[in-house]
């Protein structure tokens, strides 16, 4: 395909005598939400620090636009615009929305050693990149703690596409999010792919994430299941395969007897 | 509630579309870090202005004394203020002082160096000194109080075993007469604005001794380095973008490295920045009074945190400012004179010193919780 930006090539990954990862062939394509799914312990992690540099595949290629190369730390994946979004958010609290929002890329003014930070400028920028992501800063010099956990993502998200990413890869955006939250962080991921932006949306929530995803790629134990474009599969097959199926019919099973014991027991006790 | 009474709270929230709440003029300075220090200089004038009044302690002499002080400990505060927003203690600054005493009176008085040639000198391997003491803590990531404790016994060591090494001495004076015609020396221990006391005293304004002189000759150069270093700083902490990665380091440090913050970078110029404060008040004292002595600027290290800490400045780092460290030590420099001029034993003014501190850290959490519920 011609939008292709990223993809693993063989891709295998070992800690010490621990198989991380396996043979993981995956591509990347811009404009699309590419959905990473896998139980606890599938590799997730593992695949997206090699995405972002903080690991170096121990075999396989790492193909950007085409061309295989290393990266050797997180900085180098950055320069290639490709930022990743990690559970933390890398959020300080005491700072203000637009310290945060600036930070290590400050906007400056004013030339050599009278250069300095251009804090209305920047309290500008701030605002407005997070009004076209639908969230509304009430004062962007208060704490960043004063916004919720949703916003707080959406701003780590309009951040690293503020700052040029090209390659957005966000780790379980919508973890620790109630529902409302959840669909706010959604929309800003999708507002993403409109500008033509490639997503790498790690999960294991297939309800949250079936309906913006265009591709899912499964993992299980450290090996890729295949990736999957939306049309080929349903919700029901996706949530199969990432738990293995036999797991959740056990579960069923299990229930269902729970259940009979329950009916059982309150017939005993004579309807109470 | 009635239904025309929620019918109009759900009209006003329709109408008020951001969630915005009035906060009053009051509360906003509730929020700034530096809003208890400024309360507490004005309390502490209040109050030796009403017991101290008739003591000299308001005369130009008094004044000067006072603000000598506390320009002193001000010059260690904002460098104790800065390392301490971005997370981290120099408990050498006291040793470093004496350290750099020393290494400015022996070059100059034993081994005929010009003065100002010891005093870059001093000013160099402090500053190296201060960097190893950094890349030590940032390398080894162990807790900067322990590394600079080390120091500041290394330090005070080798100040007075190198001292008795080269001269057989722990003090030396004589450093003003090798400092007469030197260039770079009138700039620490010099006094500036002199024609213009003089003219105060020959108006009569300030007191004069029986020869004309005015009892007070200048401002000294400790109070002007105090009130350069304290804007110097104030616009590098809230107008740079290092001033942002010194929040940053102490707020969340894996936070900023992530974001491409270089967190040790940071860290190593804060220590190298201590060990400047901590030379400049050496150099001052020592070209001002003529002598060296091992044992100088004992504490200084723990009066310094005090200070910050009274100024606002979180222990835990992340927050501060350097006008609530210069509040700090105004509060220090006052309240120990003004104990001095009112003739209370000065065991008071430690007692005072621990309430202070921990009032101090109280409010500080306290405002702290204000900021990220606010």
């Amino acid at each position: 395909m011609n939008d292709s930006i990223l993809a693993l090539n063989n891709v295998s990954q070992y800690f010490g005598s621990v198989i991380a990862l396996q043979h993981i062939n995956m591509q990347i394509n811009l404009g699309e939400i590419h959905c990473l799914l896998g139980d606890n312990g599938a590799g997730k992690s593992t695949l997206i620090k090699t995405l972002a540099g903080v690991h170096c595949p121990s075999k396989g290629e790492f193909l950007y636009q085409g061309k295989s190369l290393e990266l050797n730390s997180p900085k180098d994946a950055l320069d290639l615009g490709i930022a990743t979004v990690y559970q933390d958010l890398a959020l300080v609290p005491l700072m203000s929305v637009t310290r945060n929002f600036f930070l290590g890329r400050e906007i400056t003014k004013g030339k050599g050693i009278f250069k300095s930070f251009d804090v209305d400028k920047a309290n500008q920028i701030a605002i407005d990149g997070l009004q076209e992501m639908g969230i509304k800063v009430r004062d962007p010099e208060q704490s960043i703690e004063t916004m919720s956990g949703g916003e707080k993502q959406c701003l780590a998200i309009a951040r690293a596409i503020y700052f040029g990413a090209k390659v957005l890869i966000l780790d379980e955006p919508t973890a620790a999010l109630g529902v409302k939250q959840s669909a706010k962080v959604l929309k800003v991921i999708a507002k993403a792919k409109a500008r033509g932006l490639a997503v790498v949306l790690v999960t294991h929530n297939v309800h949250h994430a079936y309906p913006i995803a265009d591709r899912f790629t499964l993992l299980n134990r450290g090996k890729s299941l295949g990736t999957f474009l939306k049309e080929e599969v349903s919700r029901e097959q996706v949530l199969e395969m990432m738990a293995g199926g036999q797991e959740l019919a056990e579960l069923q099973a299990e229930l269902a007897e729970f259940l009979h014991e329950d009916k059982q027991q309150t017939s005993t006790l004579g309807g109470c | 509630m009635s239904t025309t009474e929620i019918n109009k709270t759900l009209k006003i929230a329709a109408e008020s579309d951001e969630r915005i709440r009035e906060i009053s003029k009051i509360k906003s300075l509730l929020n700034r870090p530096d809003f208890g220090a400024m309360s507490g200089v004005v309390l502490v004038f209040v109050f030796f202005s009403m017991i101290a009044n008739d003591s000299g302690m308001f005369a130009a002499d008094g004044i000067l004394n006072w603000t000598t002080v506390s320009a002193q400990l001000g010059i260690l505060a904002i460098g104790a203020c800065l390392l301490m927003i971005a997370g981290e203690f120099d408990l050498s600054m006291g040793s470093m002082i004496g350290f750099a005493g020393m290494v400015i009176a022996i070059p100059a008085i034993y081994w005929q160096w010009p003065v100002w040639a010891s005093i870059l000198l001093a000013f160099s391997m402090a500053m190296s000194l201060g960097a190893l003491i950094g890349y030590i803590v940032v390398k080894t990531k162990l807790p900067s109080f322990i590394v600079s404790l080390a120091f500041l016994f290394i330090l005070r060591g080798l100040t007075i075993a190198l001292s008795i090494f080269f001269t057989n001495k722990t003090i030396i004076s004589g450093v003003d007469d090798a400092a007469q015609n030197d260039w770079l020396a009138p700039l620490f221990g010099g006094e500036v604005a002199t024609s213009f006391f003089n003219w105060l005293g020959s108006i009569g304004f300030i007191e004069t001794f029986n020869d004309g002189s005015p009892l007070v000759s200048g401002i000294p150069m400790v109070i002007v380095w105090c009130l350069v270093l304290a804007v110097f700083c104030n616009w590098l902490l809230f107008c740079t973008p290092f001033g942002n990665w010194i929040f940053a380091a102490g707020g969340d440090a894996k936070a900023a490295k992530n974001v491409g913050v270089p967190v040790d970078k940071v860290k190593i110029l804060l220590f190298m920045l201590t060990a400047f404060c901590a030379t400049l008040y050496a150099s001052c004292q020592v070209l001002e009074f003529g002598s060296a002595a091992a044992d100088r600027g004992l504490l200084k290290e723990f009066e310094a945190i005090i200070a910050v800490v009274i100024g606002g400045t979180l222990l835990t780092g992340g927050y501060g400012s350097v006008i609530g460290a210069l509040c700090g030590a105004l509060i220090f420099g006052v309240v120990q004179m003004g104990i001095f001029f009112t003739n209370i034993s000065s065991d008071w003014f430690r007692v005072f010193l621990g309430i202070m501190l921990l009032a101090a850290v109280l409010f500080n959490n306290y405002i702290r919780n204000r900021i990220t519920r606010a």
